[in-house]
């Protein structure tokens, strides 16, 4: 249990277990959904998609920039495409391909991202992606989505779908707690407030929301009561959403399953600075990269846990009160 | 627009191609000459002869597409597509200008019957790939045609699609090689030799045909000889000379990306005729 009882936080299914249940679904309501992957079909869970639809998935080996590319020319000759790998390499990998054939020409092609953060754990940092928000928030007209949980996911990646435009989609490894009932809505570009409190606003995206959740009871029992933003949408960003937190409880902290120099902190940062300025506080990875262990042993050796977005969101209360 | 297979015919609208070609580059102080006047043949013979395609429906699903996959060469694509009537022929000469259509490298904002916004080399053949993809799968009627340039096949993506066609057996794309053997900073051989070319293509599992790309009714016989073959992506290994029809510019490789002089328009106009 966390945040005072509401939310249950049991483990559910990885990201990437949504997103593939979703493709086979997408595939069932719609035979104009495709579907290109480059020898990871079995982690990314899009092997589903393909066993249910050879016809319509697409084995590019390992070659994402080529796959990247073939995505976009379904895309342009009408298909719903989608093309997932790890996100350290389709979007490193593929990102040249993303700039030239998706984004520049407006290309109407669904990029999915796997594997990302420093969950993924005993592959090591090779295979760990921190960069693929700030890389995909780059490419101009992207639409840029980070779900929590399964529940979300799932919603996120119909949405997308059908969604007119390039877009990338961050899932991860592990199996991550639920949030979300089912049946429960989500709108691209519309956050979601998950708790009500005025004295400090936790904005996040990914398993940094149950964590987040997870913080506001150990909050709440020093006295400060905490907002929780779930921010799925990183791009566009729900502006409206900042504003009225920061003019609401005079202190943001963002926290991130990312290099937080380039996250999702930096982009809440600018609508805080362009809106209503108010104190700031962010956690996500440094300036390094991780190393292989368990997923949760790395969490927990780089701060990625409910104890360190406590101690954000004490940082942030503690300047303000100055 | 008027097709047409017949070869003299062919050979009139090079000319004036060539002369748009020349014409709008000088107008615009910069572009790529060479690589544009080795495509000239290729192009010409493509749009007005072998591509299904319609100027007054750009949108017809069953069109067949076509991707300038060298991009810099956009002079030779806007030359053409004016030509068929796709874009104003009395605006080419705003080339590379402020607002003009005709941007430095093919933009499918500014024109969308561009099926593809090229000019970051090497992607070409994976769009192609796609769209041949799509054609398949809707049983379309539809063909892909891609033309490369030698210097670009240097990059690695282009050899990860012809991984991909031959093994997807996609025989509804051909690949044409512009192989003028001349990049930006000279000769192929000298920067980064692609020999034994045909022999890389074959090992690939592509169908290769070489031909001489100035060669119109060549041309024709070796489109034909592509629709004919099944199972398997064909390459045309088309020989180009680059700067074709303009003698200071034949094989030379200061206009892969310089624009003549007013006076060096005058005479290459001479020549063209």
């Amino acid at each position: 249990m966390a945040a005072n009882g509401k939310y249950e936080l049991k483990l559910g299914a990885a990201t990437r277990e949504a997103f593939g249940k979703a493709l086979v679904e997408l595939g069932k309501e719609n035979p104009n959904v495709v579907v290109c992957d480059a020898d990871l079909s079995k982690s990314t869970y899009t092997h589903w998609f393909g066993q249910e639809f050879p016809d319509r998935f697409f084995s590019c080996g390992i070659a994402e920039s080529n796959m990247v590319s073939i995505g976009a020319g379904m895309s342009a000759s009408g298909k719903i495409a989608f093309v997932a790998s790890f996100a350290a390499f389709v979007m490193n990998k593929g990102f040249e391909q993303l700039r030239v054939t998706v984004a520049y020409p407006r290309v109407n092609l669904k990029v999915v991202g796997t594997h990302s953060g420093i969950s993924i754990g005993e592959d090591g940092p090779s295979q760990m992606s921190v960069e693929d928000i700030g890389l995909a928030c780059s490419l101009a007209g992207f639409t840029v989505i980070c779900p929590s949980d399964e529940v979300s996911t799932f919603a996120l990646v119909k949405a997308a779908a059908y969604f007119d435009g390039p877009v990338f989609i961050r899932v991860g490894r592990v199996k991550v707690a639920s949030i979300y009932q089912p049946g429960h809505t989500f709108e691209i570009g519309k956050s979601i407030q998950l708790t009500d409190g005025n004295d400090v606003t936790i904005i996040s995206h990914g398993l940094m929301v149950a964590e987040a959740l997870k913080a506001v009871d150990v909050l709440a029992a020093e006295g400060i009561a905490a907002r929780v933003i779930d921010m799925h949408t990183v791009k566009p960003i729900d502006r409206d959403a900042i504003t009225k937190a920061a003019k609401d409880t005079g202190a943001i902290a963002v926290v991130e399953e990312h290099f937080v120099e380039t996250g999702l902190g930096v982009r809440v940062a600018q609508v805080v600075a362009e809106t209503h300025p108010c104190i700031m506080e962010f956690h996500g990875v440094g300036d390094c990269y991780a190393e292989s262990g368990t997923p949760e042993q790395v969490l927990e050796k780089y701060h990625m846990n409910a104890a360190a977005v406590v101690e954000t969101a004490r940082r942030a209360v503690r300047r303000k009160s100055k | 627009m008027k097709k047409t297979s017949n070869v003299p015919e062919l050979q009139e609208i090079c000319r004036t191609v060539r002369r748009h070609i020349v014409t709008m580059i000088t107008e615009a102080k910069s572009g790529h000459p060479g690589g544009s006047l080795s495509a000239v043949e290729i192009l010409t013979t493509l749009f007005f002869d072998v591509l299904r395609h319609d100027p007054a429906n750009p949108t017809w699903p069953e069109r067949d597409r076509f991707i300038l996959s060298k991009g810099h060469a956009a002079p030779v694509l806007y030359s053409v597509m004016a030509e068929c009537g796709y874009t104003p022929i009395e605006t080419l000469n705003t080339l590379r200008t402020i607002g003009s259509i005709y941007q430095g490298h093919p933009d499918r904002r500014y024109i969308p019957a561009l099926e593809a916004s090229t000019g970051s080399l090497g992607v070409g053949l994976s769009l192609g790939l796609g769209m041949a993809e799509a054609a398949r799968l809707d049983k379309s009627p539809t063909r892909v045609f891609v033309v490369l340039g030698d210097g670009e096949i240097q990059e690695g993506q282009i050899w990860e699609s012809a991984m991909y066609g031959a093994f997807h057996k996609l025989d509804n794309i051909v690949a044409i090689l512009d192989y003028n053997r001349i990049q930006l900073d000279g000769w192929v051989k000298d920067i980064m030799e692609l020999e034994p070319l045909a022999d890389k293509w074959r090992a690939f599992g592509w169908h290769v045909i070489e031909v001489d790309g100035h060669d119109v009714a060549k041309l024709q016989g070796a489109f034909a000889d592509a629709a004919s073959t099944k199972g398997k992506p064909t390459i045309l290994m088309a020989h180009t000379i680059k700067g074709k029809g303009v003698s200071f510019m034949e094989n030379n490789p200061k206009f892969h990306g310089m624009a003549p002089t007013k006076e060096e328009l005058a005479m290459a106009l001479k020549e063209i005729g």
